[in-house]
């Protein structure tokens, strides 16, 4: 399977959003909304859940199911309020020392005239930097298309997990061959040079794991995957001191 | 053939001004008003066009040369330089092209300097390597004059320009933001100040990581800063984009800047910022002037 037939997968149709992620992982979720300074921004939902009795933050990008709610989601593209409602999600996660998981399905931070008026860049920034800090464990997980800076404005992470068939790429294949090469027709060369499959961020020490698909359209093996592996990490993480986690989390990204 | 003398800075005033004549393509024409200007007034002007006030863009020796206290400045992590790290095609090329067209051997100049007696770590990025963009290298520089200076408790300026991340390094590009935001925040956490100055241009991974992170953010007049390039946002929302859209005037009015101040300011402007980030003690000295002004 070459690297654009993952991109197709990553981006089909059919493939589950962060929402069927949260109702099959975690129990009694109730959403919060609202970033308390402009709006609330569907393309992002979060909220509190439980997983295996423990409370949660629960945040993922929500590209929508049929036409209308894609269009209300603006297809998974976040605006600025999408990013700030995260963080103020993941800074009471933080006051209440329970584990935050993200789940990140964006084909990037939406490039709009009022996403760049309310300061889009800015509040990517200051999720990075952020979440570089936040005292409580962080997990990321890529279930679709991770594009950009918009997809890693939620995945400064203790851990970051992948989807066998989730890509993560620093821009699209067909903005790369548009920018490179003048010539959009190229994006399987594209995809193929900037190394965005999950086998290529295992290789380059990107995620610290991959979850497998299988063959079929049945995720319930990878919901399970997840919730197995969630319920083995999250405790660990919680029980590490502070500034040890925060140290770990450093060094992570240090690596780069 | 001695490559080394390819990737050595500028020496004097006239290779300088060799360069940037070549980079603007028309010599003394200044692409905003379009008045003829003779390079050396332009250069005695910061390469500030003397009739209209547009900002040319200047490399980052220039920067150092405009901002510090001459001869402060001790470069540092000068030899590290980018390898092609994904196998990307042409990439080896263009690293190559870039260090001929800038004379340096990466995208961001680092080093420790002082500002009127003020000492501090700078940065500044340059548009003639690979229009500023981020690889592992530019973030690895960064990410350590961050560390150097949260080591010796000194403040931090930072002059950027640049159109992203650098496609040619894949996703490990994209981990740079990560990599610099998480050491700009030891060295804020430590009570250290940082100052961003955004110029022309300042986009994508860069606005969306530590240009955004000053605790102030000065900007170049006219300066295009924003997220998405122009392009980007006209081809998403299939309409040509408001005047003065994502200008460092609009920039301010949104309330994304804090000040713009004109290249001819800015060595003051940075002096006076970095004093105010001092102790909060009072100056006998300074009192006695204030009460004497009064």
């Amino acid at each position: 399977m070459s690297a654009y037939d993952k991109v197709l997968l990553a981006r089909a149709k059919d493939r589950p959003t962060g929402l069927s992620y949260i109702e099959n992982i975690f129990t009694g979720f109730m959403e919060l909304h609202g970033d308390r300074r402009f709006a609330d921004d569907p393309a992002i939902v979060g909220g509190l859940a439980q997983l295996g009795g423990m409370p949660v933050t629960v945040i993922a990008m929500e590209k929508g199911g049929d036409m209308k709610d894609k269009v209300r989601r603006n297809f998974g593209a976040p605006n600025p309020e999408g990013y700030r409602k995260a963080l103020r999600l993941m800074k009471q996660a933080e006051k209440f020392h329970r584990p935050v998981v993200c789940f990140v399905d964006t084909s990037g931070a939406y490039c709009g005239l009022g996403a760049e008026e309310r300061g889009q860049g800015q509040a990517i920034a200051e999720n990075l930097v952020e979440m570089a800090g936040l005292a409580t464990p962080i997990v990321s997980i890529l279930i679709g298309e991770g594009g950009s800076g918009g997809a890693l404005a939620l995945a400064v992470a203790d851990q970051v997990w992948i989807l066998e068939n989730a890509v993560y790429s620093v821009i699209s294949p067909e903005g790369c061959a548009s920018i490179l090469w003048k010539d959009p027709k190229r994006v399987k060369d594209a995809a193929d040079c900037l190394r965005l499959t999950a086998r290529d961020m295992e290789e380059l020490g990107v995620v610290e794991r991959v979850i497998p698909e299988g063959e079929g359209r049945d995720f319930a093996p990878a919901y399970a995957q997840i919730k197995e592996g969630l319920l083995a990490l999250l405790p660990q993480l919680l029980a590490m001191p502070p500034e040890e986690l925060l140290e770990k989390r450093y060094q992570r990204f240090r690596a780069f | 053939m001695n490559l080394m003398g390819l990737f050595r800075s500028p020496q004097n005033e006239l290779e300088k001004g060799g360069k940037e004549a070549e980079d603007q393509g028309i010599r003394n024409s200044c692409p905003r008003c379009g008045v003829q200007l003779p390079l050396t007034d332009l250069q005695e002007n910061l390469n500030v066009c003397s009739a209209c006030g547009y900002h040319f863009r200047v490399g980052p020796r220039e920067r150092v040369f405009f901002i510090c206290d001459e001869g402060s400045f001790q470069e540092l992590d000068s030899d590290l330089m980018s390898r092609d790290l994904l196998g990307f095609p042409s990439y080896d090329q263009k690293l190559r092209n870039a260090k001929l067209a800038s004379r340096e051997k990466e995208g961001v100049l680092c080093g420790a300097a002082q500002v009127e007696g003020v000492a501090c770590a700078v940065f500044c990025m340059d548009h003639n390597f690979m229009m500023g963009s981020m690889g592992t290298v530019v973030g690895e520089k960064i990410t350590r004059l961050f560390e150097y200076a949260t080591q010796h408790s000194l403040p931090v300026v930072g002059f950027t320009v640049s159109g992203g991340a650098r496609m040619q390094e894949g996703i490990l590009s994209l981990m740079q933001m990560a990599k610099t935001s998480a050491a700009l925040k030891k060295h804020s956490d430590a009570g250290n100040f940082y100052l961003t100055v955004l110029t022309d241009p300042t986009l994508g991974g860069i606005t969306a990581s530590f240009a955004m992170d000053g605790d102030v953010i000065m900007a170049e007049p006219g300066a295009t800063i924003g997220f998405a390039g122009p392009r980007v946002i006209e081809q998403t929302i299939r309409k040509k984009l408001p005047q003065g859209f994502q200008t460092a005037e609009f920039l301010l009015e949104h309330g994304f800047v804090d000040l713009i101040v004109p290249r001819g300011g800015q060595r003051q402007a940075i002096a006076q910022l970095l004093r105010l980030h001092g102790p909060a003690v009072l100056n006998p000295a300074e009192k006695e002037k204030e009460g004497a002004a009064v």
